[in-house]
């Protein structure tokens, strides 16, 4: 066992892990992040996206013990005092999800990828998000949410 | 029919942003595998590798001595416990399946099949567990190719005696439907246009995000079941079946659900391994499945071999269709396994009104995953069948690819129309949906520019696709499903509850896992009681919350269950009537409902639905004569199938000295009849699209020699990315169905059925002056190359 200090969605965590213990198991499983889910295990799929020090990640493709003395976001650390998002907004007004398990990822990624690009064309996005994988929506609605959440400056 | 824009009301035909959303923005859901119970255990199970082979010995010693491990348990040792696994569907009365357990008990015929599981603390030692679980297999030859194991050359079971589960024919001649389709062949073959044709649907993996998880929490007094699952009501019936547990004490949840297209439409042996270890150890227990094993057991769909022939006159009449088809079961029948090719059979006739149809369909075992539904279920197999074929006639007649097909389809004046197949199609308008999409895709302009690369030698070919497509909705009349051998009925129940402070409860017997039913079901009751959107939660998805339904799949939900819901709320009316008459003390006859008020015909006087809730609730004023409860049941069979359609338009470049295909444009325009929330449909139709553009261009689960899946992963199993699609653009024209009382038909599937023929038909019509006439599916660049070079030799 390690011992890790890891803060997440702003609260700090101290706890001991296995070290083959991956960041998304941790999270899901010692801290009840279940907002975070994972869809594969070859990292494809990107359905367990967080950010590491504001910074996309796959959380499946970290140990825990990596994100000793890091800061972690997840989708449960969007929303503010009751408001989504801008993102999560976004996606809600352009019907970008319709199972919603690919959605926190989704939702990360695309966070991720305006932060880099403020006004991405629907290609940027397209390219952006190509390594979160959705089965439901043929990503069109979500491409337009992420620009939409762009054009609304939803980088912050 | 005519094609009408109107909205009567004022939520049905709004988009309404979706009420689901709340939870699933923020990641406040509730997939089965974040449940966390005390006490609870964690399952692993060990699959076999081999594709067909004896299980010699299992050596489970050193899992049981692992740390964390409270039990070990094999194939022998719930053998008599562990009981058969169901088909539902006989689709011949003779039809042949080999016992199909939930772990193999010496016989494994899959590479996937669980050979035994460990039951742990936690799933790491589970796991690591399952390492240490030594079996001993000795090889059996695999039956992998379908149309070799309908010779039985080799046996998939070699206990059955036989590879064929069952051969199912229709005749249009002997149905006294049409006429004799070999007459029809005769004739084409004399003096008209004969094509003969064969088709590989290759096998695909449903691919839902969310892998299968499964969650028992035994206690004496009810079994509790979570399962990531379509059919939480089948799982209920089939566990008590099964299992012997009194359905009385089974409680099945499916909670939120990530995705299905299918292929959670199933009983499986996950869900029986799950009850049998917290029943053995007395423990809440739970198994999810890794994105590998998802992908390799849990059913696959599509997997058939079409032979098909058409006659036609010269001037491109269609006189006929033969079909002969062999459709991969897989290693057992699955819930409706043997029946997918069956809800195909009735519509390869598509939306054309020829005379004359045969099919045979050879249903057969193989040593690989078993098949069943996916998204389509047959009719994507037809619909690309007939849809190709129109082209390829279009092709020998020399006619332009809409022409043919308008030349052969049912006139909008000519509905209700009896098909060759022996169905009646309510309504439609293919006209309609075909100028509106003719008109967007801006077709001419395109074919003129196919025409000018063609002149010019352009490497990058321009080809243009057509799928007009309709399909059978709304599974199903329950006198049809028993007419066709299958078990279960296709009614469908609700339930609404008036509570006092003006809420409204109603509780579906669907059970969506994307389709937005909290929303569609809360906007037909505010239109039908005139209460607010935000006023209705809909309720569904738990068996002690919603007892009675038959779940969600083939397109059903609005036009059976959506339907049910609007059948509940006009009960709900009705009971309200002598209630409000005792109340404003007027004469029933003089009541009217409107806007959720009932009002004293010319007079002031009226009460809303909320003040009679609560009216109801205080009871003092009820004076006996009228039940006091407005809540209200319905269950709802419906009358008939309903036929959405539709004419999608496609173009794809095709680069011909490397074969890269890209789709330049992609048009859909469909009919599914009156929409509930167009912001919805839109997003079925597209996901739809991508999913069926995926099954021409990417997909494909391949086996080696062996019988491994080779494609086990999201490495090899190609689901496409953002980055792989275009977008595309989607419109509709609204003929309203005539089988149910709002005139909708259904849409969860057309976007799959329709966009797979028009994408290689597009890709065909790009190198068709190469000499290419067929791309084999997917249409990876090597082989558009492959069948350059092909055409270039011929």
């Amino acid at each position: 066992m390690t011992r890790i200090t890891v803060k997440v969605d702003g609260s700090s965590f101290t706890d001991e892990v296995e070290p083959r213990t991956l960041l998304v198991h941790y999270l899901r499983e010692q801290l009840g992040k279940t907002g975070t889910v994972v869809g594969c295990d070859t990292s494809n799929c990107g359905s367990c996206t967080v950010h590491l020090d504001g910074r996309s990640v796959k959380s499946c493709s970290l140990f825990a013990v990596q994100a000793d003395g890091h800061e972690v976001t997840t989708i449960e650390g969007l929303a503010a005092n009751g408001q989504l998002h801008p993102m999560q907004q976004a996606f809600h007004e352009n019907h970008a999800l319709q199972c919603g398990y690919c959605t926190p990822g989704m939702i990360m990624q695309s966070l991720d990828l305006i932060a880099d690009n403020p006004d991405p064309s629907e290609d940027d996005v397209r390219l952006g998000l190509e390594g979160n994988l959705c089965r439901c929506t043929g990503y069109q609605n979500i491409v337009k949410a992420v620009r939409a959440a762009a054009a609304a400056g939803g980088a912050q | 029919m005519t094609t009408t824009e109107a909205r009567p009301t004022a939520e049905v035909g709004n988009p309404r942003r979706r009420k689901e959303d709340a939870r699933l923005v923020t990641g406040r859901t509730r997939w089965t595998d974040n449940i966390v119970l005390p006490g609870m255990l964690h399952l692993a199970m060990v699959r076999s590798p081999f594709a067909h082979a004896r299980i010699t010995a299992i050596d489970t010693e050193a899992a049981r001595a692992a740390t964390g491990v409270i039990a070990v348990l094999t194939g022998a040792d719930i053998a008599d416990e562990q009981g058969a696994l169901p088909n539902a569907w006989a689709i011949v009365p003779e039809q042949k399946a080999p016992v199909h357990p939930s772990m193999a008990v010496d016989h494994v015929a899959f590479a996937g099949e669980i050979v035994a599981m460990v039951v742990a603390r936690n799933a790491a030692e589970a796991n690591d567990a399952a390492d240490l679980i030594d079996v001993d297999y000795e090889e059996l030859p695999p039956v992998l190719d379908l149309r070799q194991a309908a010779t039985d050359s080799s046996l998939a079971h070699p206990d059955l005696g036989t590879n064929v589960s069952a051969v199912w024919s229709f005749d249009s001649a002997s149905a006294g439907t049409g006429g004799d389709v070999e007459a029809a062949i005769t004739a084409a073959r004399d003096g008209g246009i004969l094509i003969e044709k064969e088709i590989r649907q290759q096998r695909l993996i449903p691919a839902f995000m969310e892998p299968r998880s499964i969650v028992v929490d035994p206690t004496p007094e009810q079994m509790t079941v979570w399962s990531s699952t379509q059919v939480p009501h089948f799982v209920k019936i089939f566990i008590a079946l099964v299992l012997g547990i009194p359905e009385s004490k089974i409680r099945v949840i499916a909670p939120d659900v990530g995705g299905g297209f299918g292929g959670k439409l199933q009983f499986t042996p996950e869900e029986v391994l799950t009850v049998i270890a917290a029943r053995r150890t007395g423990k809440p227990c739970k198994y999810s499945e890794s994105r590998s094993e998802s992908l390799m057991a849990a059913h696959h769909g599509r997997d058939q071999w079409q032979k098909l022939t058409l006659a036609a006159t010269n001037d491109g009449d269609v006189t006929g269709l033969k079909v002969e088809l062999i459709a991969d079961m897989g290693a057992y029948l699955g819930l409706v396994t043997s029946a997918i090719p069956l809800l195909g059979a009735f519509m390869y006739n598509g939306i054309y009104k020829f005379p004359s149809y045969h099919l045979k369909c050879t249903n057969v075992f193989t040593n690989k995953t078993w098949t069943d539904a996916y998204r389509g279920a047959g009719r994507p197999e037809a619909t690309f069948a007939i849809e190709r074929l129109m082209d390829e006639l279009a092709a020998k007649v020399g006619a332009d690819a809409l022409a043919i097909r308008e030349r052969n389809w049912i006139k909008h004046e000519e509905f209700p129309f009896a098909t060759v197949a022996g169905l009646k199609y309510d309504s439609g308008n293919y006209e309609a949906a075909t100028a509106k999409a003719r008109e967007l895709f801006r077709y001419d302009e395109l074919r003129a520019e196919q025409l000018k690369r063609r002149e010019s030698g352009d490497p990058v070919q321009l080809g243009i696709g057509v799928s007009t497509y309709t399909e059978m909705c709304g599974l199903a009349p329950s006198r049809w499903l028993g007419s066709m051998g299958y078990v279960g009925g296709g009614w469908e129940h609700a339930s609404i509850r008036m509570l006092p402070t003006g809420k409204v409860e109603v509780i579906t017997g669907t059970s969506p896992h994307g389709q937005g039913h909290e929303t569609a079901w809360s906007q037909i009751v505010a239109d039908r009681l005139g209460v607010g959107f935000d006023d209705i939660e809909v309720l569904h998805g738990d068996t002690q919350v919603a007892p009675r339904g038959l779940d969600t799949y083939g397109s059903r939900s609005l036009a059976v269950g959506g339907m049910a819901v609007l059948a509940a709320a006009d009960r709900v009316i009705e009971k309200a009537k002598p209630i409000a008459a005792q109340l404003l003390e007027a004469n029933v006859d003089d009541l009217e409902f409107s806007g959720g008020r009932y009002g004293v015909r010319g007079t002031e006087s009226g009460m809303t639905m909320a003040e009679l809730a609560f009216a109801v609730f205080q009871g003092h004023k009820l004076d006996g004569s009228a039940e006091g409860c407005l809540d209200a049941d319905a269950t709802l069979d419906p009358e008939d199938f309903s036929f959405p359609h539709g004419t999608h338009l496609c173009a794809v470049e095709v680069d011909t000295e490397t074969g890269a295909t890209s789709i330049r444009s992609y048009v859909s325009v469909d009919d599914v009849g009156v929409v509930v929330n167009p912001m919805i449909v839109e997003g079925q139709v597209h996901g739809g699209l991508a999913q069926g553009i995926a099954q021409a261009l990417f997909e494909e689960a391949v086996h080696d020699e062996s019988g491994t899946l080779v494609s086990g992963s999201f490495v090899e199993y190609l689901v496409p990315s953002s980055a792989d699609l275009p977008s595309f653009t989607t419109a509709r024209t609204e003929t309203p169905s005539t089988t149910n009382q709002l005139g909708v038909k259904g849409v969860g599937e057309a976007g799959t059925i329709a966009s797979t023929p028009a994408v290689v038909n597009a890709i065909v019509d790009a190198v068709r002056h190469l000499g290419v006439s067929d791309v084999p599916m997917p249409c990876t660049p090597y082989r558009v190359w492959k069948a350059l070079q092909e055409g270039a030799q011929s």
